[in-house]
């Protein structure tokens, strides 16, 4: 049975230019120990998805429409009580933010911050839970952690605050890690230390993660299985083979295409024609049609494109869109 | 820390000595001077008169002579409570008023206490309301606990005291009979001027502390303190109150000037012998020496309430801090 089992989850926001239909429809699953990739570019609704399970979506305007997250088997994360929930949250599961540099409340110090999971969920002693505060800091590779601990954020460095992030969520041990784009705030040198970080915890925890990012080159070395979202609705799912093997969907194949590093030195980058389709207006086809400099054949234009399964692990939906040429994209720009 | 404070002390005793020296000119250089009334003074009169003063000496013989006069000389606080508390305790002499009987120590001595007993309530009656109903406010944000009292802090604010005083004398005095309409003599004749005086800062601390909170509650930290599963009612008192709180605390140094010198319209509406009105009517009557003085006191507390709370914003702020 999956740690984490998402069904047909579905979250609007009714503002008042709309209904934005930030989540359609995703069903994904999670295993014990296992690390999940969700990727996409902005707006494609990968943290809303997160968030959502969480129950840290404002509200209004948002609203979980329809679906059903069941953690660990027992307990649906859409449908139970926020007492209940919040028993989960900091404790179960966890969650490192996108900015280190406003996720951590600048005006409590590093030590209250670390500790409130501990006080919160497990009711521990304040001695107790400042020596596993240092503990997990050192864990993370912060030195003279006994010190710094009752230094405030501003005294630490971004890098140094997403460690600061990350042995907060750990501190608990949780079954399930949801990383909302870890690395996007940071230099580059200290992205692949964050993410190493991150693996070496899940490690020692046994922890499950959930690795929300835009950068596929992120997901390519830490990955088991990735989803690809687009406008809300998930593209592709498989594994890491799956998805940079054997891709099938062209918004899949797109984003392939633009990572820098797969690219060959001196040619220029191929990057996707357009922008992607405004989710206030309901989309009844394939929302990859939709984008301009893509040319589709029509057959999904009003009709939802299927889920279709490519093997055991592999699921793509279907699309009859043709991603342009690169000559074609540069004559564009 | 220390070094911020007494940096800050220092600069408080600078502005102090500007603000006396500025009026001390500025007075003198008003048309006017403090013996001219309607009926004519003979001028040999005259000449006695200003000579008794010495205000036929230059202006620069004066000036030395009144800093002389009016600088602290020693440190008594144990006979503040005598006569002549100002003169006893820190051997403060302000000089004589040209239109009382009184000198001004003597004045400042008489009202001053009444001004800051009735800044005080009108203070306790402005943070408990402000804060209350800001904080409901931003708690709970577009319900009606929200627009009810955010709608009368507008209304507050729009009324000036010299409207809601004498309304709430009518109502609550004439009308209702509960209060006296003016004086100073009973402990409930400081229920109203305070009402009227806190009423109006109330109004604004309210609008100041919701706007403050939901500000912060918007931030990124407070959706960290929610994934860690932190309850609502510690997420507001834990998380929030200290940021939330840091514009009302800088509002709150041109507001403790504002409750204690702007107490002037209070004071005469209902007749309290504070020390506003011997403020206003000194500069009127070119009461120079009464101008000076009652301007030195309130340079000396506006400025201790902007010390204090500078000092209040580097406690809550970390930020703010830095390495001695």
């Amino acid at each position: 049975m999956p740690l984490l089992q998402v069904d047909d989850l579905t979250t609007y926001f009714h503002t008042r230019n709309g209904t934005v239909r930030a989540v359609e429809g995703v069903s994904f699953h999670v295993h014990r120990g296992e690390t999940l990739g969700i990727v996409g570019e902005s707006g494609s609704g990968k943290s809303v998805t997160c968030y959502s399970m969480l129950g840290l979506i404002p509200m209004p305007p948002g609203r979980i429409e329809r679906g059903r997250a069941l953690f660990d088997g027992k307990t649906d994360l859409l449908g139970c009580t926020p007492k209940e929930l919040q028993r989960i949250r900091g404790k179960r599961i966890s969650m490192i933010f996108q900015d280190p540099m406003t996720s951590l409340n600048p005006y409590l110090k590093v030590s209250t911050q670390i500790m409130e999971p501990l006080q919160l969920h497990e009711k521990v002693t304040k001695k107790e839970g400042l020596r596993r505060a240092i503990a997990a800091l050192e864990e993370v590779g912060i030195t003279e952690a006994s010190r710094r601990v009752h230094f405030y954020p501003h005294e630490f460095s971004g890098g140094m605050r997403q460690r600061v992030m990350i042995a907060m969520a750990m501190i608990t041990q949780p079954d399930l890690l949801i990383a909302d784009e870890p690395t996007t705030a940071l230099d580059v040198t200290v992205q692949a230390q964050i993410l190493e970080l991150i693996r070496m915890r899940q490690a020692a925890n046994k922890s499950a993660v959930i690795l929300i990012t835009h950068d596929l080159g992120v997901v390519a070395g830490m990955c088991d299985r990735i989803n690809v979202m687009y406008a809300g609705r998930l593209v592709e799912t498989g594994t890491a083979e799956d998805i940079f093997e054997r891709a099938r969907h062209p918004y899949t194949i797109a984003l392939k295409r633009s990572i820098p590093s797969l690219g060959q030195k001196g040619k220029p980058l191929y990057t996707i024609p357009g922008l992607p389709p405004d989710l206030s207006k309901p989309i009844p086809g394939d929302a990859f049609a939709l984008r301009k400099g893509i040319r589709s054949g029509g057959k999904y234009a009003n009709v939802a494109p299927p889920l279709e399964q490519v093997s055991e692990t592999h699921w793509v939906r279907a699309s009859d869109c043709e991603l342009p040429s690169l000559e074609e994209v540069l004559n564009e720009c | 820390m220390l070094r911020f404070i007494l940096s800050r002390l220092a600069q408080s005793f600078a502005v102090i000595f500007v603000v006396i020296t500025a009026t001390f000119f500025l007075v003198r250089l008003a048309p006017g001077d403090p013996f001219s009334s309607e009926r004519r003074i003979p001028e040999f009169i005259k000449q006695r008169i200003l000579e008794h003063y010495g205000l036929d000496r230059p202006a620069i013989e004066q000036y030395w002579n009144f800093i002389r006069n009016a600088a602290p000389k020693r440190f008594r606080p144990d006979r503040i409570f005598e006569e002549d508390p100002l003169m006893s305790a820190f051997g403060i002499n302000l000089g004589p008023s040209f239109t009382q009987a009184r000198t001004v120590n003597q004045i400042i001595a008489d009202t001053f206490p009444v001004s800051l007993e009735l800044g005080f309530w009108a203070l306790v009656i402005a943070l408990s309301l402000g804060l209350t109903a800001g904080l409901t406010a931003a708690i709970f944000k577009n319900s009606a606990l929200d627009y009810v009292p955010m709608s009368a802090a507008m209304v507050g604010i729009c009324l000036p005291t010299f409207v809601m005083g004498p309304i709430l004398a009518l109502i609550f005095g004439v009308w209702l009979g509960w209060f006296n309409v003016s004086g100073w003599f009973l402990p409930q004749d400081r229920v109203l001027p305070a009402v009227t005086l806190g009423l109006v800062y109330a109004a604004v601390i309210a609008r100041i502390t919701r706007g403050g909170m939901l500000e912060i509650l918007s931030q990124d930290f407070i959706r960290t303190a929610q994934a860690k599963g932190v309850p609502y009612t510690r997420i507001v008192f834990k998380h929030t109150l200290r940021g939330g709180l840091l514009p009302v605390v800088t509002f709150m140094g041109p507001a403790l000037a504002g409750i204690i010198s702007g107490s002037f319209v209070v004071e005469t509406i209902f007749q309290i012998p504070g020390l506003g009105r011997q403020f206003v009517q000194s500069a009127f009557n070119r009461d120079y020496f009464l101008v000076l003085g009652t301007v030195s006191v309130y340079a000396v507390l506006i400025t201790l309430a902007n010390l204090t709370v500078d000092i209040v914003q580097v406690i809550l702020n970390p930020r703010l801090r830095f390495e001695d």
